[in-house]
């Protein structure tokens, strides 16, 4: 190992270290909104709603997506560069038909009456989740950069730092759609 | 490990520019899509500086209209046309002017102006970094308070003018395109501008917060960082935890307005028609608005304070009294920033058992504000005082924060806020502690870094008729409006002049804005001063004019990308070593056991 990477062992990377930093920032919005939600749901003219079964498809989804790409980053440190390329479109084609099967979900609500206009409790449902889809929509974006990246450069320089970085917030919206998908259940 | 390693782990985060900038460096990448912190640094001050002139003339038009009720100006006709009517200020264009001044000097000035030029230009240079931890997002950071800029600079010309309904945005008034002219286009561009903003102030101090944690030099332990960097810190830890709950806000405010949900409104007629919303609370808005406003008030006040123990242990020639007792003060304002954010809400129908909780959480505040005040002054006393122009606006800001932090504890009690609230000792309060003592701060960090930052001095004599009018005048200016609030006299009103009660105030409201008048003019000759002395001011010819301990002095005079052309200095000591065995200061790059070699 050379001693550069022993100094990035011992001390993070600050775009590493950032991306930590962001996620708590990311998470005080979260936590901003369905604190409001639960204090909304404190007061009259509150509705109770069913999720729709879609999400657990895409619960589904988006678990086996961060296993792919945690897979991806091991990949790429291995230097098996073409599992890696396999892997990260994996992830990739993933992270899409989570997005689709979240619009799908939202449509089957739209469809029982759960719309978006009717209740405050189903506005709240709407915003958060369509909120967390946009995160994981950029998600998406940096992992076509990555893909892109992957296949385009002359140079080959393994750099880590950004598949890691990738990885690192994937598994963020993962692990924060997973908490949203428990709070909605439990407190409606 | 060899010492080639070291330099390459310091730099990492900033060495791929590093490269860039020894093959091209174009007009445009040095001055416009700058990834140096120091010109991103400049670029925020100036564009802050052209805000604070903007809203600054805004508050002397309103001034115009709260001091002169009964006259007519026709020139305002001839400027603002209808808005200004016969030559008097309509009063929607008037609620326009006081919410464009609040979230000008609020956001644009004194968070954006504030953090954003001093932060940029000092965590680098005080903790030995090459560049912030991601030169890229700094310039991003940058670029979206443009963005941001533009929008709501643009919103001021919208026919139906821009928002109008209090900086603190309060539904059902901004949620309601009807309610009111600026709840119209202006409110939209509004919030869009300030996502901008948030996202502007994010990148920001994400960098400022991993640069400060992972970029500091050999030697530079976190107990061995200037109380500017520490106060810095915690400025971005709380615009990091806090601006992403107002986005929050700010998102669930758009879907209410454009999209017809109902977060935030119930049971409302407008103009004769009741709006099918239900089931909303205009009170949820007012939580996830003040637990961001709050902590706002200290990412403001933060950085005047960090950089006012700084500028007043150099220029005391003595140790800052209590190195670990300002930082835990800060550290624990910034905890209780967190947890007081109902103090603003006391009359909304708040629980009163839990308006007491908040009541103490909010009086514990003047604990450790208490500690900084009594170390300041040590910190003074006995010292070889050098009354510099950035000295004088250090003292300043500690007169304003005792003034404004003693008012703090009467709006803190929710006794007596129920009096107090919504009145002028409100305004006359955060006018001082958080306006004035902020801006005393910024004042008082630009003439102390302006050489560093220039090259250059700033003139002398018109810092210091600067400073007294200013002084003088923000007492003059603030102090009479304590007694008007505590009579009663309500704030945000367009007209006093038809309640019997406050006329004994028709002369004092005269007086306080024709001095208002005054120092808004001294601001231009600060201004003056400033783009006077960039080009034709003293040149600076010592490295380290003040005599200063800390890192940004052992650059060369006009550091260039990188700041140090060699190694980045390594670090010994503390910051604070003035006047210590019978040195008058001791850098912090001198090894200990070495100083006697300075005398």
């Amino acid at each position: 190992m050379s001693s550069v990477a022993m100094e990035q062992q011992q001390k993070i990377h600050p775009h590493k270290f950032t991306l930590w930093v962001a996620i708590g920032s990311l998470v005080m919005m979260f936590a901003g909104l369905t604190s409001a939600y639960i204090v909304k749901r404190n007061q009259a003219n509150w509705q109770t709603f069913d999720l729709p079964v879609l999400f657990w498809y895409s619960t589904g989804v988006i678990v086996l997506s961060s296993v792919t790409i945690f897979l991806a980053t091991r990949a790429f440190r291995e230097r098996a560069m073409l599992k890696y390329r396999r892997l990260l479109a994996a992830t990739l084609v993933l992270g899409v038909l989570f997005i689709a099967l979240q619009a799908l979900g939202f449509q089957q609500l739209w469809a029982k009456g759960i719309t978006l206009q009717k209740n405050v409790s189903f506005s709240f449902l709407y915003v958060i989740v369509g909120l967390h889809a946009a995160h994981v929509l950029g998600g998406v974006i940096a992992l076509l950069l990555l893909f892109a990246k992957a296949f385009s450069s002359k140079k080959r320089i393994y750099n880590l730092v950004p598949i890691e970085l990738a990885g690192t917030y994937w598994h963020f919206v993962d692990v924060l759609w997973i908490y949203l998908l428990i709070f909605l259940m439990m407190i409606r | 490990m060899s010492v080639a390693t070291l330099h390459h782990a310091d730099v990492h985060g900033a060495h791929d520019t590093h490269h860039e900038h020894h093959h091209h460096e174009t007009f445009i990448t040095k001055y416009v899509f700058s990834q140096d912190h120091k010109m991103i640094a400049k670029q925020f001050l100036i564009t802050g500086i052209i805000w604070a002139f903007i809203g600054g003339l805004f508050s002397v038009l309103f001034r115009l209209q709260l001091g002169y009720p009964e006259s007519t100006f026709p020139w305002l006709e001839d400027i603002f046309g209808h808005w200004a009517a016969g030559g008097k200020l309509k009063p929607e264009f008037y609620y326009a002017l006081v919410t464009m001044h609040g979230t000008i000097l609020v956001f644009f000035v004194l968070t954006a102006g504030l953090s954003g030029t001093f932060a940029n230009f000092l965590i680098p240079l005080q903790v030995g970094a090459r560049d912030m931890a991601s030169p890229m997002l700094n310039m991003l950071s940058y670029w979206f308070f443009f963005l941001a800029s533009i929008i709501m600079f643009c919103s001021l010309f919208v026919q139906t003018g821009p928002a109008s309904g209090g900086w603190t945005i309060y539904p059902p008034l901004s949620a309601l395109g009807d309610a009111s002219s600026g709840s119209k286009i202006g409110m939209d561009l509004w919030l869009v501008s300030m996502a901008m903003f948030i996202v502007s102030s994010l990148l920001g101090g994400l960098n400022y917060i991993s640069t400060i944690l992972n970029m500091r030099t050999k030697g530079m332990s976190m107990t061995r960082m200037p109380l500017t960097v520490w106060a810095l810190f915690f400025t971005a830890v709380l615009g990091v935890l806090s601006f992403p709950v107002l986005l929050s806000g700010a998102i669930l405010l758009l879907f209410d307005r454009n999209l017809g949900t109902s977060f935030y409104l119930s049971d409302i007629v407008v103009a004769g028609k009741i709006l099918p919303n239900e089931g909303g609370s205009a009170i949820l808005f007012q939580h996830l608005f003040w637990f961001l406003g709050h902590p706002e008030v200290y990412i403001i006040l933060l950085p005047a304070m960090g950089m006012s123990s700084e500028i007043i242990s150099v220029n005391s020639r003595k140790p800052i009294f209590g190195y670990m007792a300002m930082v835990g003060s800060m550290f624990a304002i910034a905890i209780l920033a967190f947890l007081v954010w109902a103090h603003h809400m006391f009359v909304t129908g708040l629980n009163p058992f839990l308006g007491s909780v908040f009541v103490l959480l909010t009086l514990l505040i003047a604990v450790p504000s208490a500690i900084k005040v009594f170390n300041w002054l040590t910190t003074l006393w006995k010292g070889s005082i050098r009354f510099t122009p950035g000295m004088l606006f250090a003292i300043g800001f500690v007169s304003l924060f005792i003034s404004g932090g003693l008012t703090g504890i009467f709006l803190g009690n929710s006794a007596l806020d129920v009096h107090l609230h919504d009145t002028y000792f409100v305004v006359a309060h955060f006018h001082i502690v958080m306006g004035v003592a902020s801006f005393f701060g910024m004042f008082a960090g630009v003439y102390h870094w302006f050489p560093k930052m220039f090259g250059r001095y700033l003139n002398n004599t018109m810092a210091y008729i600067h400073f007294w009018v200013t002084i003088v005048g923000a007492y003059l200016i603030f102090w009479p409006m304590h007694y008007e609030g505590l009579a009663g006299m309500p704030r945000r009103y367009f007209d006093y002049s038809n309640w019997e009660s406050f006329k004994q105030f028709a002369s004092l409201n005269q007086f306080i804005s024709f001095v208002a008048m005054i120092v808004f003019a001294v601001q231009l000759l600060f201004v003056f001063n400033f783009f006077y002395s960039i080009f034709k001011g003293r040149k600076v010819t010592s490295l380290n004019p003040w005599g200063s301990n800390t890192l940004e002095w052992t650059t060369p005079l006009r550091p260039g990308h990188g700041n140090w052309p060699g190694e980045i200095p390594e670090v010994h000591r503390g910051p604070y070593d003035y006047g210590k065995d019978g040195n008058e200061f001791i850098p912090q790059t001198t090894p200990v056991g070495e100083h006697e070699s300075h005398h």
